[in-house]
């Protein structure tokens, strides 16, 4: 059988899923969490507690403000310290809530029993105020508030669910892992996202290197109307939204639209997940899977972390830092984020703490391009890598737009690829920071 | 047989000519473009180092701009400075504003020493790109990132790399004032200032924002924002804004009793002949 | 604590490098040298050895004495020059021309423009072309293929080009001609590396499995010449020969394969090459059966460099989204 994939691009980085099998383990709970206010995508929470306050696990302790944003639950019971400022893993000084934990109380309204709730009992306008109220964002890893793909703007029209259980990344196993210990739960979950966007029809994306997976949901399909299982040929950036929409329904979102453009709505698999939970136990998020994986990590693991768990007890409990650390990365090799020090806290965009040798994070000398064209043809986006990188080299930001910078989704194929080490991305990066600012200045 | 063959070659080489010359001499006068030759006296006296510092993509657009305002109040090379200026107005016939000399300095004085790293940048050698993924690699979000955007800004080789201390310094004989740097440097640490004599300068070379503990622990040398400078000041040169000291330049007389009073050393001072040392106090008997 | 490295996304690099790509293609030239030893005895493999010993030498000196740069010789890049310029002259042309040669190429073809990957010729060929050019005595003087003695001293497109001028027609040259057989093993008379359509084509089959190259150029290369040549066949196979003699017959196995496929002077996208590939094609036939020249795809490959700028501005590759 011929699987579906995405036509434009794409590559094959070994796939080194050292926790795959793992089973979810949660983390014990850390003496101190440090909560940020910003886990999201747009304005971070304001904090509704103040010093000295006692909280239970699951209490909303930051309120959304403004549009895109989302609220924020306490991970822990206990006494706030204080609200403080300490570094992300960018670097910059960013607020965050400080709480001593004391026990492990929960609110009351949480359903805490481990009974399947199978009937969607919530209206539409229900599940997605319940949405909202949980602080639910897009757990793949960009962290955009649920709630308002669930609203599409006005003169479009949601077609069809497209779930997100691709985990192109390298490393990262917590998707897979949580689709073969939560499947019921997550057919669930996605039977209430269709039910609040107001679709009747479903697609699970899953790739085929996740075998196990697509059998049981297979199994499981047959229990629920409307969803569908694909499984995927294996390639990078299939997790992307619009290569998994391609890679599904075979359409092409339009360059500087959104999905809703084309009717599609992309969740991912935890965030189905996290959408069970809410809407049917009432617990809001403050919680997830995290991947602790790395090539010299003594007990790769996928384990169940609070909000505002500081890095370094995530690895501790996968067996301590190797000697040989020369990175430590929130999120997959391609995509994530090298962090600045291991007390940065875990947030809800948190997928996995990959730990990099020394030898293998480095980067190699960077030689001339010897114009291979290696990197147009595995760009997804169907742009020029090579021409981008010499506009933003010689600020040639205006030629820059006319080549569709903008389109870049950054998913770093082109600088994976370039047999010269050249690093395109981080010039294409700059170019459409640039040329984003520009727009954004012509418009005002 | 061969004179005629140099014959032919001769005359189709000559009636090609000719019919070039007449080609040529038709097109320059049919697609004569006029313009005020005053632009072309404008321009000769301009630089002509195209550095972009008046706010022009080079000495013409400039030279047009002079022509066509009739007015140069808005106008200024900060590469040639006054004289040029100058002459320019005595070819338009107007009236030149005068500007006081500009410099730049460079406010961060974040050597490894006083600054250290807290972890290893890998990524591309420029500063915007390096800025755009994060604070740094040291623990001052404000401070020189050491990639050296402004050194490959500069046209006139006037900013370059001190390789011991990371830092950009600028060469003052060099320095025209461009401005290119001031842009090319995404944390805003490059200032023009006016020129004071003998090229004597006394700033705050810090750009640290956050609160003094915060800022001391990042950075050895950081402003606090103590004040004690902004009360010691006779001159009321000093401004304080978000815990940082600033010192305008047109007050200051450079008397240097803030550098004295600075707890940390963030105000520095250049060019200035050595203190004399303090005579010592006579030993209490 | 050691501190840790920050840097942007991705974090990991695929195992391809310059290296690889550069010994990936010496290694698939590697059969077709030993077939022209073979066929032209030691001569050839001295002229290779000369011709690489002294690119690689120059690519040192212009690196060191003009471009003040680092030390470029191990990339490999310089070793292909060598050997494909060996590939592409004679194995009879005196030593120093086959130095002069390799001066050109690189000095000028590759160096003056700034080195690796600043070309925008391709450095082979303008070296080439200017022997021939200036030299065209000692360039067009084939010794015999030890293989051949019935057609020793001209080429195959030299014996058609000659015979079609002196009035014959093709009929009358076949027997005089090997056949395509002969042609795609290799028994005739040409250039060091031209000779052996069949290695060529599976050094070329190396290159695609491991990805140097794809398929987009040779295949409108030959493809195009199959085409039009077989156009001119049909309307008149008296004037011009049958196709397959074009495709299996001079460089243009050797051109289609290695010369257009240079990543340096090749457009970027895959429709642009397709575009370039078939250029150089209908350029190739139109100089062979009209030209001066018995063979042109050198110049149809030097000619088809000189448009990839402006191939690159104009054919993009297929944008995501593009059409709405």
């Amino acid at each position: 059988m011929v699987l579906k994939t995405f036509k434009i691009g794409g590559i094959h980085p070994a796939e080194n899923k050292l926790s795959a099998n793992a089973s979810i383990q949660a983390l014990a709970i850390p003496k101190t969490v440090y909560i940020p206010m910003a886990q999201h995508i747009g304005a971070p929470a304001t904090p509704l507690i103040k010093k000295g306050d006692m909280v239970k696990v699951g209490q909303m302790i930051g309120k959304a403000s403004g549009f895109v944003s989302a609220n924020i639950h306490s991970s822990v019971s206990g006494k706030v310290k204080k609200i403080d400022q300490i570094l992300d893993s960018s670097g910059y000084k960013k607020d965050v809530v400080v709480i001593d934990v004391e026990g492990d109380e929960w609110e009351e309204t949480i359903d805490r029993s481990a009974e399947l709730v199978k009937e969607i009992t919530m209206s539409q306008d229900e599940i997605k105020t319940r949405i909202a109220e949980s602080g639910i964002v897009g757990l793949g890893g960009a962290t955009f508030p649920t709630h308002i793909k669930l609203s599409p703007p006005p003169g479009n029209s949601a077609e069809v669910l497209i779930i997100n259980a691709v985990e192109c990344e390298p490393y990262l196993t917590a998707d897979h892992q949580i689709m073969l210990e939560k499947g019921e739960e997550i057919m669930i979950g996605v039977s209430i996202l269709m039910k609040g966007i107001g679709v009747d029809k479903a697609i699970i994306g899953i790739e085929n290197n996740k075998k196990d997976a697509i059998a049981y949901f297979k199994k499981l399909a047959k229990g629920y109307q409307g969803i569908e299982i694909t499984p995927l040929k294996v390639q990078y950036p299939q997790g992307g939204e619009k290569q998994l929409i391609a890679a599904t329904i075979g359409k092409e979102v339009p360059s500087g639209a959104l999905p809703i453009a084309i009717g599609a709505v992309v969740n991912n698999v935890a965030t189905a997940y996290a959408v069970y939970e809410a809407v049917q136990k009432n617990k809001p998020l403050f919680e997830r899977i995290v991947t602790v994986t790395g090539k010299s990590v003594a007990k790769p693991c996928n384990l169940l972390v609070r909000g505002g768990t500081p890095v370094n007890d995530l690895i501790e409990a996968a067996g301590g830092l190797p000697e040989d650390t020369g990175k430590v990365i929130s999120g997959g090799p391609m995509m994530g984020k090298a962090i600045v020090n291991l007390e940065v806290p875990s947030a809800k965009g948190t997928s996995g703490i990959l730990i990099m040798q020394d030898t293998e994070s480095a980067r190699e000398k960077m030689d001339a391009c010897i114009r291979c064209a290696k990197c147009v043809k595995v760009c997804p986006m169907g742009i020029e890598p090579y021409l981008l990188m010499s506009l933003s080299e010689k600020s040639m930001w205006e030629k820059s737009e006319n080549c569709n910078v903008m389109d870049c989704i950054e998913c770093g194929s082109c600088s994976f690829t370039c047999p010269s080490n050249r690093p395109l991305l981080d010039f294409i990066r700059l170019g459409k920071g640039t040329v984003g600012q520009i727009i954004r200045n012509r418009k005002s | 047989m061969i004179l005629t063959l140099v014959f032919n070659t001769i005359l189709v080489l000559s009636i090609i000519g000719v019919l070039a010359a007449v080609i040529l001499a038709v097109a320059a006068k049919k697609f004569k473009v006029e313009e005020d030759p005053r632009i072309d006296d404008v321009e000769g006296s301009l630089p002509g180092a195209n550095c972009g510092g008046c706010g022009f993509a080079g000495c013409r657009a400039f030279a047009e701009a002079c022509v066509k305002e009739m007015e140069l109040s808005n106008l200024f090379c900060p590469v040639g400075g006054n004289d040029c200026m100058g002459s320019v107005a005595d070819i338009l016939g107007l009236e030149a504003v005068k500007k006081a000399p500009q410099t730049a300095v460079v406010r961060c004085n974040g050597t490894c020493e006083h600054r250290p790293k807290t972890n290893n940048y890998d990524g591309s050698v420029s500063c915007a790109i390096a800025s755009s993924l994060y604070a740094g690699d040291t623990g001052c979000a404000y401070g020189c990132l050491g990639c050296g955007d402004c050194v490959t800004a500069c046209e006139f080789d006037a900013i370059h790399m001190n390789a011991e201390t990371g830092l950009p310094e600028v060469d003052d004989e060099k320095c025209v004032a461009c401005g290119a740097c001031v842009t090319a440097c995404p944390k805003t640490l490059i200032e023009l200032r006016k020129k004071m004599p003998k090229d004597r300068k006394v700033y705050v070379s810090c750009r640290n924002m956050d609160k003094g503990a915060a800022a001391k622990k990042a950075c050895s040398t950081a402003c606090i924002g103590c004040t004690k400078c902004f009360k010691e000041c006779p001159f009321e040169a000093i401004t304080m804004e978000k815990n940082l000291a600033f010192i305008d330049a047109d007050k200051c007389k450079l008397c240097r009793k803030c550098v004295s009073v600075c707890p940390t050393g963030a105000i520095v001072e250049e060019n200035f002949p050595p203190r004399k040392v303090k005579k010592e106090e006579a030993p209490a008997l | 604590m050691k501190l840790l490295t920050v840097s942007p996304s991705p974090h990991i690099k695929g195992d391809e490098s310059v290296k690889k790509i550069m010994y990936g293609v010496v290694l698939s030239l590697i059969p077709a040298l030993i077939a022209s030893t073979f066929f032209f005895g030691w001569q050839a493999l001295m002229i290779t050895a000369v011709s690489v010993t002294s690119c690689v030498l120059f690519e040192y000196l212009f690196q060191k004495i003009f471009l003040k740069g680092e030390n470029t010789i191990l990339d490999g890049s310089a070793i292909i020059t060598g050997l494909l310029l060996a590939f592409n002259v004679p194995s009879s042309l005196p030593i120093w021309l086959v130095v002069l040669g390799a001066l050109i190429s690189i000095g000028v073809g590759k160096m003056s423009f700034g080195g690796l990957g600043q070309n925008l010729f391709n450095p082979v060929l303008v070296g080439r072309v200017f022997v021939l050019i200036s030299y065209p005595v000692q360039m067009t003087s084939w010794t015999a293929n030890s293989t051949v003695d019935a057609f020793s001293g001209a080429t195959p497109l030299g014996l058609l080009k000659e015979g079609l001028k002196s009035g014959q027609s093709v009929s009358q040259l076949i027997p005089s001609l090997p056949s395509n057989l002969d042609l795609f093993y290799g028994s005739m008379t040409g250039s060091l590396g031209e000779i052996s359509a069949m290695l060529l084509l599976l050094g070329g089959l190396y290159m695609l499995y491991k990805k140097i190259i794809t398929w987009h150029i040779p295949v409108a290369v030959l493809g195009s010449m199959f085409v039009l040549q077989g156009i001119l066949y049909l309307v008149n196979s008296e004037l011009y020969i049958n196709p397959l003699f074009h495709i299996l017959s001079g460089g243009a196995m050797l051109g289609a394969i290695y010369m257009a496929t240079d990543m340096v002077t090749s457009p970027m996208s895959p429709k642009g090459q397709l575009i370039y590939g078939t250029a150089i094609g209908i350029i190739t036939i139109c100089i062979r059966n009209f030209g001066a020249y018995p063979e042109g795809i050198s110049f149809a490959i030097l000619i088809m460099n000189g448009v990839v700028p402006l191939i690159n501005n104009y054919v993009k590759p297929t944008r995501f989204g593009g059409k709405a």
